[in-house]
């Protein structure tokens, strides 16, 4: 049976705010077609926090973290039971517009992929959609902040118009970060953001995100235990489809509860 | 577990590095003469098939290539005297009487005069075949555009007859004996004294560009044709494309992949292969005798060769639309656009240029078409250009087989003009596909 610790406003976390709940997950099982990838997930994505989804190849934390916006609707054999929540609204609710639901948890990916548009296209693509900007003067500001939020600003500035594929792929995952925080998610989910980045090009990111969480909430998948124990405040072990551990990422990481977490994050398996 | 693994695994790995298995020095240097000598018999073969390529590709052009003689033709230039009496009874000058004026008359009154030796029934009909029957149209535009020139003498090139240019061209053959020869000995000897006096000119024969078809091969042009094909082309493009890329994007970005998705795909795999006469056929039943549309008409062809044309668009659409990486789909989805936002904003700009590329290709291929235009009477004769796509009209191809098909010798030149004309078109429909490929693509 799967023991789930699911930290309440007791857990240690390396900040002194007050933590409150963003995303729940409630018996979440998953299917593709008729096999089980996720088996009755239970967890809390918490406010203002880094989550780590951490696991070995194939244990359904990238699919976990692509049900938190409805990422898996675009597969059409996948099928998902239980209850997700993004504050006390359930995003599987018949009546939820999936639309709605990614404009307010936006997602970036593990491979950067900017549109083959100019840079200030790339930005102003998510607002444009949504409706976010009254004049093309508000647009620009958009476009600027998104890029100084994922600290791109500087090294862009001076070239809005060209394509965001000829940047280098460190600046094209930021630049999908700016993208994403453009439209004003809420929560943030990256799928392995630094996984296909050389280790400046992380540091970078992980500086970021450690930046973007006073503002957003995120979720981030990585294999990268490292990274997880850096930027992280939570931590969620899978395993197998199971979610084994979840915890604050300090407990995690020295003394979890689990051997088989245990195993995991110091390379006993994986 | 791992441990456990790899026991099991040992006998194998010891397999693998036994060096006993290996092969001899000389067995391995077999072994890359065998590889070399494979190599070498795949290029040869490949170069083999692209030598033969290149000659039938040689032979096609150099065969058509006469087809160059149909530019031009050949005109007499005779005194021709504007005889009042004849253009212009009444006095008038009324140019409504001076259209229906006996030019032609004109022109046979100066051959006459030319060869005042003619003078039996039988010589002087020799003498009126020299020019075209049509040779009369240009004294009337001339005296049409200017009246004055009504009882003046005037020297004009007119049309030589399409034997005589033939014969002038080299393509009838003197040297056959005269019972086996279209143009006899007398008309050739008549020629030649024309041609000694300077009488025979070459022109461009603007008809060939500016006229419909006609039974006499010096007056017969492609314009009608052309037009026609136009039409054609236009009517395939507006039914074909917008509804080949809409059921194309439909099947691919939004269709549940199910067994009834399966089966249309498979069919429209495999309507585009079906031979385009039965397409001309199902033209003919649906478009002519159900919808009632008119007979040899640019719409009801243009729609045939649509149906025909549909298939490569859809079938090229998909694979382009395939071709986009999902990332690009899955990045406009993740900052919350809907799925047609993601289709229309990014995976159908971005499928263009393969889209278009197809669509031309298959739009070179409904030019090029013939069978079904037969079925729905393209084939007829028509004289007049269409003014619409509901009248009347030939098409380039239609037209070749025409004249391909018709007795009088000038026909066969006309024919290889009006192919260069065809392949001058398909080259510009294909160079437009490359360069918007091109120009269009984009990486990412």
């Amino acid at each position: 049976m799967v023991t789930t610790t699911v930290p309440t406003a007791t857990a240690t976390v390396s900040s002194s705010a007050p933590v409150s709940v963003k995303m729940s997950a409630r018996n979440v099982n998953l299917w593709y077609g008729t096999k089980q990838a996720l088996f009755d997930v239970n967890m809390d994505v918490m406010k203002h926090r880094v989550t780590a989804l951490i696991g070995p190849s194939g244990c359904g934390k990238t699919t976990f973290l692509r049900c938190l916006n409805r990422m898996n609707d675009t597969i059409g054999s996948c099928r998902v039971e239980g209850d997700i929540r993004l504050d006390g609204l359930n995003i599987y609710d018949p009546s939820i517009d999936v639309v709605q639901v990614r404009a307010r948890v936006g997602m970036v990916f593990q491979k950067p992929n900017p549109f083959p548009k100019s840079i200030y296209e790339n930005v102003a693509y998510g607002p444009r959609i949504h409706g976010l900007a009254r004049s093309k003067a508000d647009l620009d500001d958009i476009v600027e902040a998104s890029l100084r939020g994922a600290g791109l600003w500087e090294e862009v500035a001076d070239r809005l118009d060209q394509p965001g594929t000829s940047l280098s792929g460190g600046q094209q995952q930021r630049l999908c970060i700016a993208r994403a925080i453009a439209v004003s998610p809420e929560v943030i989910l990256m799928d392995e953001p630094c996984s296909a980045l050389d280790p400046i090009a992380t540091a970078h990111i992980e500086e970021l995100i450690d930046e973007l969480r006073k503002t957003f909430t995120i979720v981030i998948v990585t294999h990268n235990m490292q990274q997880a124990a850096r930027v992280s405040q939570y931590t969620a072990f899978f395993h197998l489809g199971k979610l084994i551990e979840f915890g604050p990422t300090e407990e995690i990481f020295t003394r979890p509860l689990e051997q088989m977490t245990q195993d995991y994050i110091t390379g006993r398996f994986g | 577990m791992n441990e456990v693994a790899i026991e099991v695994e040992a006998p194998k790995l010891a397999r693998l590095l036994d060096a006993t298995y290996r092969p001899t020095a000389e067995q391995a240097a077999a072994l890359v003469r065998r590889r070399y000598a494979r190599e070498r018999a795949l290029k040869l073969a490949g170069l083999t098939g692209l030598a033969i390529g290149v000659l039938a590709l040689g032979l096609l052009l150099a065969s058509i290539v006469p087809g160059v003689k149909a530019f031009v033709r050949h005109a007499i230039v005779l005194d021709i005297e504007f005889d009042a009496a004849v253009i212009d009874a009444s006095g008038t000058r009324d140019p409504r009487e001076m259209a229906k004026a006996d030019y032609q008359e004109l022109i046979y009154r100066a051959l006459y005069r030319l060869f005042p030796e003619a003078t039996g029934r039988e010589a002087r009909r020799e003498l009126r075949s020299l020019v075209s029957v049509g040779a009369g149209d240009r004294l009337r535009d001339m005296v049409l555009a200017d009246p004055s020139i009504v009882g003046s003498t005037q020297r004009v090139a007119v049309i030589a007859a399409s034997n005589i240019d033939q014969v002038l061209k080299g393509s009838i053959d003197r040297t056959v004996p005269e019972e086996s020869r279209v143009v006899k000995d007398r008309t050739l000897a008549v020629i030649d004294r024309l041609a000694e006096q300077g009488r025979i000119t070459r022109e461009w024969n603007k008809s060939f560009f500016l006229t419909g078809d006609s039974r006499h091969p010096e007056l017969a042009g492609l314009y009608g044709a052309l037009i026609g094909s136009a039409y054609l082309m236009l009517v395939t493009f507006l039914f074909s494309v917008p509804m080949g890329i809409a059921a194309a994007v439909y099947l691919e970005e939004f269709a549940p992949k199910n067994r009834v998705t399966d089966l249309i795909e498979i069919n429209i795999n495999n309507l585009a292969a079906v031979p385009s006469i039965v397409f001309g056929l199902l033209g003919l039943a649906i478009f002519l005798n159900t919808f009632g549309l008119p007979r040899s008409s640019p719409i009801a062809g243009g729609l045939t060769l649509g149906l025909m044309t549909l298939p490569t668009v859809v079938v090229a659409t998909r694979a382009a639309l395939r071709s986009i990486p999902p990332s690009i789909r899955e990045a406009a989805l993740g900052i919350g656009a809907s799925r047609v936002q993601a289709v229309l904003h990014h995976v159908l700009p971005l499928a263009m240029p393969g889209i278009l590329t197809g669509t031309i290709i298959g739009m070179a291929q409904a030019l090029g078409e013939t069978a079904p235009l037969l079925m729905i009477g393209m084939n007829a004769f028509i004289v007049d250009v269409p003014r619409s796509p509901w009248d009347a009209a030939a098409a380039l191809p239609v037209q070749i087989y025409i004249w391909a098909d018709s007795p009088e010798r000038q026909f066969a030149e006309l024919t290889a003009g009006a192919i260069i004309v065809l392949l001058g078109f398909l080259i510009v429909m294909n160079g437009l596909a490359i360069y918007l490929r091109r120009r269009l693509e984009r990486t990412w």
